[in-house]
C-alpha cells in the first residue's frame, strides 16, 4: 500500500455562482521514499492538489488516506496535529514570520510539542547545520538571500523530522543556480528518507525525479516513469500519448 | 496595536480619574461632617409639648412619658448602618432661675458637644470639671454674667469658664452645665431628653439610618433634620452617577476600539496565521496567541491607565474638593481594578477576532500555496 494514496478526488471551488472543477475525480498513489514531481500550466490544480494532499483543503469528494490514516476524517484539530507529525510544507515565497529569527523560525513548528525549550533548539540548530545555515541563526529573515530563505523554509518543513515534505514551486522565486542547489538539498533529503513532492514549472527539476505527474484542468494527464529527463522529452511523450 | 493600547490606556485612565476624584470628594463631604453638626434629634414620645429647643418641642416634664436614657444613647451605636453615625450627643434640658430670670439649663457632654458644634467660638476655656459652665452670648448680657465669674443653679454654685461668641441658635440663650451634674441638680439620674447624632451614609438615605434607630429606640421619636451636607451628597449621588454612566460608555468605545483593532491586525496577519496552521498549529493555539498578545497588551494599558489616572486625579482634584485637598495616594486595590478592567475589556471584545483568526481556511490565507 503506497504511503499517500488519493482516491477519487474531486476539488470544486463555489465562489459566489461559479463552481471551479480544481480536480476531477483523481486517484493517485505515491510510495514511502518517493521523489514525485507535479507539473501542468497555471491554473491546472497543482496547489490545489497539493493542498489536498496535504491535508489543508477538504475535497469536495473522495478520501486521502496517508500511512493508513484517512486524512479528512479526521476532525480539524486532529487534522492539525497530523500536519505536524506527517508534513513539512515548503512556499514558493518562503513564508517565513519577518520578525522572528531564523532559528526562531526553525523551532516554529516545534512550539506546538512538548519538547522542553533546549531541545527544540538543539533540534533547530541540527537541521540548520544540515542546510548548511547554522552561522546565520541569529539573522532575520530579511538579511538573507532568497536562496538562504528557502533553506530556512525547508530547515522548518523538516524540524519536525516529518516523513512527508510537500514543496510548491520552491525554486519560482530563485535564480537557476540557487534552485539547483535547492533540488539537491531536497534530494538529499529524499536519500535520507523523506518522501518529498514538488509543484514545478521548471523542466531543469525534474532531472532525477522519480516520477512526473502532469495535471490539466484538473485531471491527471499522464503519468510517466524515470524515462522523463528533461521538459522537452516530457513534452514529446506527452504528445505521443496524446495520438 | 498602538491604537488599542492607547485606547485601553485612555479607558482606563478616565474611570481611574472618576473613581478617584469621587472618592475625594466624598472623603471631603465626610471631614466636612463635623462642621455641619446634628441631622438626627431623638427625643421621648409624648404628646406634651414642654420646652422648645430651636423650634423644635422637647417634653420631659410629665411623668407618664417613656423616659430616654444614657442606654439609649449608647443602643444608637449597635445599629446595622454604625459606621455612619459620626457623633452622639446626649442632652438634658430643664429650665431654672439663674439670677431671678427662668433660663434654659441644658447638660451636655462637653467634649461630645464641643466635636458635634465646630463652629462654637469660645471665649474663655472649656470646661474642665463639673462645676464649670459655658453661657450663650444673650445670657452673659441678660444675666450679667463675666468669665470667671460664680453664679447658682438650684443653690449650688458655678463658675462661668466659657462664653460663646453669638451663633444665631438657640445656644446663645443657653446655659450648658455638665450632663451628670445636671442629671444630679434636677433629680432626674441617667435620664436624657435629648439626643443629637451627627451621621453620614453614602450608600443609603438619612432615613434608613432614622429607621434602624427606631427599632432599636422604641420609645423614642426619631427625626432627620435636612442639612446643607445632604444637598451636598445628593449633588454628590448625582455625580456619581454620571460618572459611573460615563465609565460605562467609555468601557464600551474602549471594547469596541480593541475589537476593531484585534480584526485588524488579524487580517493583517491572514498570511502569518496560514503559515502557523500549515505547520501543524491547531486552532485553539492561534486563538491562544492571539489572547495572550490581547492579555500582555490590555495589562500593559491598565498599569499605564492608573499611572495616567493618577497624575490627572491629582491635577483635578483641588480644583473639584471643598478644602482644595488634591492629596491623592497610590492605591493597590485601585490598581488592581484598572488590570482587571483592562484584561477584562481587552479579552472579551479580542475573543470573537481570535476566534475568526482560528477559523481562516489556511489555504486562502497561504496565497502562495
Ligand atoms: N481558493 C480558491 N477559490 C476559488 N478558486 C480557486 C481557489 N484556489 C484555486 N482556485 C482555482 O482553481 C483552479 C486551480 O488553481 P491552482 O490549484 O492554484 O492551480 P495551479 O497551482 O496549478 O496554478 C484555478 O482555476 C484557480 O483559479
Ligand atoms: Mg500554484
Amino acid at each position: 500500500m503506497p504511503l499517500i494514496q488519493l482516491e477519487n478526488v474531486q476539488k470544486i471551488y463555489n465562489t459566489g455562482n461559479e463552481h471551479v472543477h480544481a480536480l476531477h475525480d483523481l486517484s493517485l498513489g505515491i510510495d514511502q521514499g518517493e521523489f514525485v514531481a507535479i507539473m501542468g500550466p497555471s491554473g491546472s490544480g497543482k496547489s490545489t492538489l497539493l493542498s489536498v494532499l496535504g491535508g489543508l483543503s477538504q475535497p469536495t469528494n473522495g478520501r486521502v488516506i496517508v500511512d493508513g490514516i484517512d486524512v479528512y476524517a479526521l476532525d480539524v484539530e486532529k487534522r492539525a496535529d497530523f500536519r505536524r507529525e506527517y508534513l513539512g510544507f515548503v512556499f514558493q515565497s518562503f513564508q517565513l514570520i519577518p520578525y522572528l529569527t531564523i532559528i526562531e523560525n526553525v523551532m516554529l513548528p516545534l512550539v506546538v510539542t512538548p519538547f522542553a525549550r533546549v531541545e527544540r533548539g538543539r533540534m533547530a540548530i541540527e537541521i540548520l547545520e544540515k542546510v548548511g545555515l547554522r552561522s546565520k541563526a541569529l539573522r532575520l529573515p530579511d538579511e538573507l538571500s532568497g536562496g538562504e530563505q528557502q533553506r530556512v523554509a525547508i530547515a522548518r518543513a523538516l524540524v519536525n523530522q516529518p516523513p512527508i515534505v510537500l514543496a510548491d514551486e520552491p525554486t519560482g522565486n530563485l535564480d537557476s543556480a540557487t534552485s539547483e542547489a535547492i533540488m539537491q538539498l531536497l534530494h538529499k533529503l529524499n536519500a535520507e528518507g523523506h518522501t518529498v513532492v514538488i509543484v514545478t514549472h521548471n523542466p531543469e527539476n525534474i532531472h532525477d525525479v522519480d516520477r512526473c505527474i502532469h495535471l490539466r484542468d484538473g485531471k491527471l494527464f499522464v503519468e510517466k516513469g524515470l524515462a522523463v529527463h528533461s521538459g522537452e522529452m516530457a513534452s514529446a511523450e506527452l504528445e505521443k500519448e496524446r495520438l | 496595536m498602538i491604537f488599542l493600547v492607547l485606547g485601553l490606556t485612555i479607558a482606563v485612565t478616565t474611570v481611574v480619574t472618576l473613581v478617584t476624584v469621587t472618592r475625594a470628594m466624598n472623603a471631603d463631604i465626610a471631614n466636612k461632617l463635623d462642621e455641619f453638626g446634628a441631622n438626627i434629634l431623638i427625643v421621648p414620645k409624648s404628646d406634651e409639648l414642654s420646652l422648645n429647643y430651636g423650634g423644635l418641642a422637647v417634653s420631659g416634664v410629665s411623668l407618664d412619658v417613656q423616659k430616654l436614657s444614657e442606654a439609649d444613647a449608647a443602643k444608637i451605636k449597635t445599629i446595622k448602618n454604625s459606621d455612619n453615625i459620626k457623633i452622639v450627643a446626649p442632652k438634658l434640658l430643664n429650665i431654672a432661675p439663674i439670677v431671678q430670670r427662668n433660663v434654659m439649663v441644658v447638660g451636655v457632654d462637653f467634649p461630645r458637644e464641643l466635636q458635634l458644634k465646630k463652629w462654637w467660638k469660645l471665649n474663655g476655656e472649656r470646661p474642665s470639671n463639673n462645676r464649670q459652665a459655658i453661657i450663650g452670648s444673650e445670657i452673659k448680657d441678660q444675666l450679667r454674667l463675666e468669665i470667671g465669674q460664680l453664679f447658682q443653679i438650684k443653690g449650688e454654685d458655678f463658675t462661668v469658664a466659657g462664653v460663646l461668641e453669638p451663633t444665631g441658635s438657640q445656644d446663645d440663650g443657653v446655659v450648658f452645665i455638665d450632663l451628670k451634674t445636671a442629671q444630679r441638680l434636677f433629680g432626674k439620674p441617667n435620664e436624657l431628653n435629648l439626643i443629637e447624632v451627627a451621621a453620614l451614609c453614602y450608600d443609603c438615605p438619612i432615613e434608613e439610618i432614622v429607621r434602624q434607630t427606631s427599632e432599636k429606640l422604641p420609645g423614642a421619636k426619631v427625626m432627620a433634620i435636612r442639612q446643607t451636607i445632604e444637598s451636598k451628597m445628593e449633588a454628590m449621588h448625582r455625580f456619581e452617577h454620571f460618572s459611573y454612566g460615563i465609565s460605562a460608555v467609555i468601557v464600551l468605545v474602549a471594547a469596541l476600539i480593541v475589537m476593531t483593532n484585534m480584526t485588524a491586525s488579524v487580517n493583517e496577519r491572514t498570511r502569518e496565521i496560514g503559515i502557523f496552521r500549515a505547520i501543524g498549529f491547531r486552532q485553539v493555539h492561534i486563538m491562544k496567541i492571539i489572547l495572550t498578545e490581547a492579555f500582555l497588551t490590555s495589562l500593559l494599558a491598565g498599569v499605564m491607565g492608573y499611572g495616567a489616572g493618577l497624575i490627572v486625579s491629582r491635577l483635578v482634584t483641588p480644583m473639584l474638593t471643598m478644602n482644595g485637598n488634591g492629596d491623592i495616594s497610590f492605591n493597590y486595590i485601585l490598581l488592581g481594578f484598572s488590570v482587571a478592567l483592562a484584561v477584562l475589556v481587552g479579552l472579551l471584545s479580542s475573543i470573537y477576532p481570535a476566534y475568526k483568526a482560528s477559523r481562516l481556511d489556511p489555504t486562502v490565507a497561504l496565497k502562495a500555496l
